[in-house]
């Protein structure tokens, strides 16, 4: 554009057609986040808007004058949101850290230490990834219920333990570790447990991270099973809290407090998201699927 | 502390499952390797070296022998009762570690009576960086140094035990050509110091032959020969060892011996009594010419190399296995570059034959009185 | 080294127990209770074995409409779902500024309770008596009439059900498709353009033959999920589905185990078999197709 030169109509043109083009691509992109952004505003927008006004619309009001908390009060103390909020918590806690346990453990013994059949046991291992979880959850429901811990913390996590995927995806990460450093430290006298520890976790640390947001975030919006092994409140987790909200609202109809709810439920892991944004986001496209 | 090894045998399960004949990485060694000297274990890449450091530092079973160090049978020892140190080609430290930490960790895993308090082992971490002269890096992370550095770090965590044995294992492999000069003078001043029996596993002549006091040449999984550098150089036991020392390296030619006469393209080149007519490979150094009008080896004349010192004649013979044969010889001497070819006599010393079928050495007589210039410094 | 077999055992001791009691075990179990004809869950008795479990489930009503609910909802989302991630993706993939700024965005659903989130789609589309809700304000903005897309016509509630589930399944596939198109060498575009090709010529003979992996990778994935959709039909639907006739497949071996006519663990095995042979099968015949068309 800053040298005049007998190109330069051509070359206007070319610059108008790539400005309109970046135009639409803005325009398009944009699109897509007041779409993807829309009901995270709708949600906070009602659930500060009062049980009163709210109901007063005959069209939806895209803002609100008077804002109001009294839904986030009648949230918490209508229903048991704390507590669901505490068992999730407890829930998604101790299955992760039992889930990593196991995992690291087996993955440490695929990766690193020498035994017949590990290859025939790590293919068995991989086949396993193809079964889908509904079709286990049948006999887990009855082996729990016969085992008499429906309602209870050990049949909700215990069956959410175990991970193909997870010990696959460590395994992978240990086996990038050089041989050598294994070596230095078995001539050192390092047992096999204390060189896990504190060689290999330290080392692997990003995954071991993005392993744990990964299940925590599962946890977190585990539905199906607990449903089905949960059916006193005392038990409940977001999910189931967050239907029985819908199902049985607070008496009555109220949106408003319904909203307030559930921003209380999506806002944690919204911030472990945001904290943690690159690592989820590369544990993410490294194989982890919704659900 | 000798390393004594006694028929010593490894063999592993071929890596390709179908073959079902197992790979032999280390054949029948035999050998001691005398206390507190520095021995460079020597061989092209794939020939065995490292599984042998491996057996010898109990990272690996031997299938057949025995391992002693002094008069005790390791053989069956775990690698953290032998009392050796080990450092690898690519540093091998712990990347979360600070070098402090590094050094510190072997001590960490002393059991029983031998367990040290924070303090003993601060000193130890201390005494083994000074030794390498990293005391000014301890509090940092192995990524924030260089090659040369984390390679002294490697080392001094191998020496923070007091080893009885130190096993390198490539050491300077990674490093840039101008450290891994320096890092090896370093190795040789700290074995020297430590007097600690030290293997030194290296694929490369010069590097082995400047710092070892003992070389042992290895060629697939087998000892070639095993001498002091100079000795091994000047007497090679057969032709695999003569090509790999030496640079530039040899020059072979394709020969015969006919009445204690040495033939190379149908001239006689030297006297060369009590060895067996017929055909035989030639090594010559290429210090081994001495140019002269009248000389008895001719060749075709490609090119002269000046390097100041001295100078190298590249020319070519028919019956070279290269196509080029470089002889070095003094920049006192003048060549005739617009010739087309070029003559030399052999100093007789820097002459080798080998039995053109098994490639071991033949050995003649020589008297070096009957050429003085011959006898003299090149 | 000592031989550390025993060792490695104990190592993987912790996850053979929860493998075998929680997966190859149900696994076993499913198939046995599926071919058990009138199992009694009480009781614990049957009267035979065979197939009567499947033909049940086969002619069974509800079935067919979770069957018809899922299939054509995985028809209408799998390809737009993926034709509009790959349209964003390539729309992030050339601009640089905000970019990071998009990708934060348009990953966020990734991160939300599907249930908790399906209420707001619930709220957003819902017509109550009072209040027409969000979107019928829109359509009748252009002038069309106001519709209930939660308790209304099946193709409404089929709408609400593909949208949400749309919105939900992108995060996943736009990043997946960025970091495929950003890993394309850049020299292969450099090399394009000096031989003039058009933007459009590049995307197609050279774009998309590289990420045509990745491509091929999120429409299995996105069969095998999609047929697994359970959760986002309860959160606009309301758990009563079946008097919705929004059930999915996943959701009669729910009601089939244990919802409104649970106890019958023998016909929820043999829809959970009949569901992974679906899934099996579609997953086997686009692996088929990718082989053939897929560049490498």
């Amino acid at each position: 554009m800053d040298n005049n030169n007998s190109n330069k109509s051509k070359r206007s043109g070319i610059s108008v057609r790539r400005k309109v083009g970046s135009a639409v691509k803005f325009i398009l992109l944009g699109l897509w986040a007041v779409i993807v952004l829309f009901p995270f505003y709708w949600m906070i927008l009602t659930s500060i808007k009062s049980y009163s006004a709210y109901n007063a619309e005959t069209t939806p009001q895209f803002i609100t004058l008077s804002p109001t908390l009294e839904n986030y009060v009648k949230a918490f103390n209508s229903v048991p949101l704390p507590r669901y909020f505490l068992n999730t918590f407890i829930f998604a806690v101790i299955t992760t850290a039992l889930m990593l346990t196991v995992s690291v453990l087996a993955a440490y013994a695929f990766s690193r230490l020498e035994f017949r059949g590990k290859n025939l046991v790590f293919t068995l291992f991989l086949s396993l990834m193809m079964i889908p979880n509904e079709l286990v959850i049948i006999t887990n429901f009855v082996t729990v219920t016969n085992l008499g811990l429906r309602n209870s913390f050990p049949g909700l996590i215990l069956p959410s333990v175990a991970s193909v995927f997870y010990i696959y995806l460590l395994k992978e990460n240990f086996e990038q570790i050089p041989d050598e450093l294994y070596k230095a430290a078995k001539v050192d006298g390092t047992s096999d447990f204390k060189y896990l520890m504190k060689v290999v976790l330290p080392i692997a640390k990003p995954t071991v991270v993005t392993v744990t947001i990964l299940k925590v975030i599962e946890c977190w919006n585990s539905y199906m099973w607990p449903r089905l092994i949960t059916d006193k409140k005392e038990y409940f987790l977001v999910s189931n809290g967050i239907q029985e909200i819908r199902e049985s609202g607070f008496g009555r109809q109220n949106t408003p407090a319904m909203m307030a709810a559930v921003v209380v439920i999506s806002v944690p892991l919204i911030i472990l998201f945001l904290v943690f944004r690159k690592r989820i986001m590369e544990g993410v496209s490294r194989g982890g699927t919704k659900g | 502390m000798k390393v004594v090894l006694e028929h010593v045998t490894k063999r592993f399960p071929n890596r390709n499952k179908k073959i079902k004949e197992e790979v032999v990485a280390v054949s029948d060694f035999n050998f001691e390797i005398p206390d507190g000297k520095l021995i460079g274990l020597l061989g092209p890449s794939g020939c065995g070296k490292s599984t042998a450091l491996n057996l010898i530092c109990g990272l690996e079973e031997p299938t057949e022998g025995r391992i002693y160090f002094g008069d005790e049978d390791v053989t069956d020892l775990a690698p953290e009762h032998r009392g050796v140190g080990l450092v690898f080609q690519n540093y091998a430290l712990y990347p979360h570690m600070t070098v402090r930490e590094n050094i510190r960790f072997p001590l960490t895993n002393l059991k029983g009576s031998a367990k040290l308090t924070k303090e003993e082992m601060n000193a130890r971490v201390e005494r083994a960086a000074s030794l390498v002269q990293i005391n000014e890096l301890l509090e940092r992370k192995p990524s924030e140094m260089s090659g040369g550095q984390q390679q002294r770090v490697a080392i001094a965590r191998a020496l923070v035990k007091t080893p009885q044995v130190l096993l390198l294992d490539e050491p300077l492999s990674n490093l840039d050509a101008r450290l891994r000069l320096q890092t090896r003078e370093e190795i040789r001043k700290i074995q020297r110091e430590t007097k600690v029996t030290t293997i030194f596993v290296t694929h490369d002549q010069e590097e082995a032959m400047s710092i070892s006091d003992l070389i042992i040449v290895m060629k697939k999984g087998v000892v070639q020969q095993i001498g002091a550098p100079q000795d091994v150089y000047d007497d090679p036991a057969n032709l695999f060892v003569a090509k790999f020392l030496g640079t530039p390296a040899i020059n072979v030619f394709k020969g015969e011996v006919r009445g204690g006469q040495l033939f190379i393209g149908g001239s006689a080149v030297l006297d060369v009594p009590g060895v067996r007519d017929g055909g035989v490979w030639t090594g010559i150094r290429p210090e081994g010419f001495i140019p002269d009008s009248n000389g008895p080896f001719e060749s075709d004349l490609l090119g002269i190399e000046v390097m100041g010192r001295d100078i190298t004649v590249l020319s070519g013979h028919p019956d070279a296995e290269n196509p080029v044969v470089r002889s070095i010889i003094s920049s006192d001497r003048r060549i005739d570059t617009s010739s087309p070819t070029v003559r030399f006599r052999l100093k007789p010393y820097k002459v080798f034959l080998f039995d053109d079928a098994t490639e071991e050495r033949l050995k003649f007589e020589y008297d070096i009185e009957s050429d003085p210039e011959a006898g003299g410094a090149v | 080294m000592k031989k550390s077999g025993f060792k490695a055992w104990l190592y993987l001791l912790p996850a053979f127990i929860f493998l075998a009691v929680f997966m190859v075990y149900p696994l076993v179990d499913v198939l046995v209770y599926s071919l058990q004809e009138n199992y009694h869950s009480a009781s614990q008795t049957y009267t035979g074995v065979g197939l009567a479990n499947f033909s049940y489930v086969l002619r069974d009503g509800t079935f067919l409409q979770a069957l018809k609910n899922t299939a054509l909802m995985v028809a209408i989302t799998v390809p737009i779902s993926t034709g509009l991630s790959l349209l964003i993706a390539y729309g992030l993939s050339s601009i640089n500024k905000v970019k990071k700024l998009f990708q934060t965005i348009y990953f966020l659903p990734y991160v939300t309770n599907t249930l908790a989130v399906g209420l707001v789609f619930m709220i957003l589309f819902n017509k109550t008596d009072a209040n027409a809700g969000l979107v019928n304000m829109i359509i009748k903005l252009f002038g069309g009439n106001a519709v209930d897309f939660i308790k209304g016509p099946y193709w409404a509630k089929m709408f609400v059900f593909c949208f949400y589930t749309i919105w939900i399944v992108m995060p996943f596939k736009i990043l997946i498709l960025t970091s495929a198109l950003a890993s394309v060498n850049p020299n292969f575009y450099k090399a394009a353009k000096v031989d003039g090709a058009s933007d459009a010529k590049i995307f197609w003979k050279i774009t998309m033959p590289m990420i045509s992996p990745t491509l091929f990778y999120l429409i299995i994935t996105g069969f095998i999920g999609a047929f697994k959709a359970y959760s986002d039909s309860v959160a606009l639907f309301g758990v009563d589905l079946n008097a919705e006739g929004m059930n999915t497949l996943v959701g009669y071996v729910y009601d089939m185990l244990y919802g409104a006519r649970g106890g019958y663990p023998s016909y929820a095995s043999a829809a959970a078999l009949i569901l992974f042979a679906i899934v099996f099968t579609i997953t086997c015949v686009n692996l088929i197709i990718s082989r053939k068309k897929v560049v490498y």
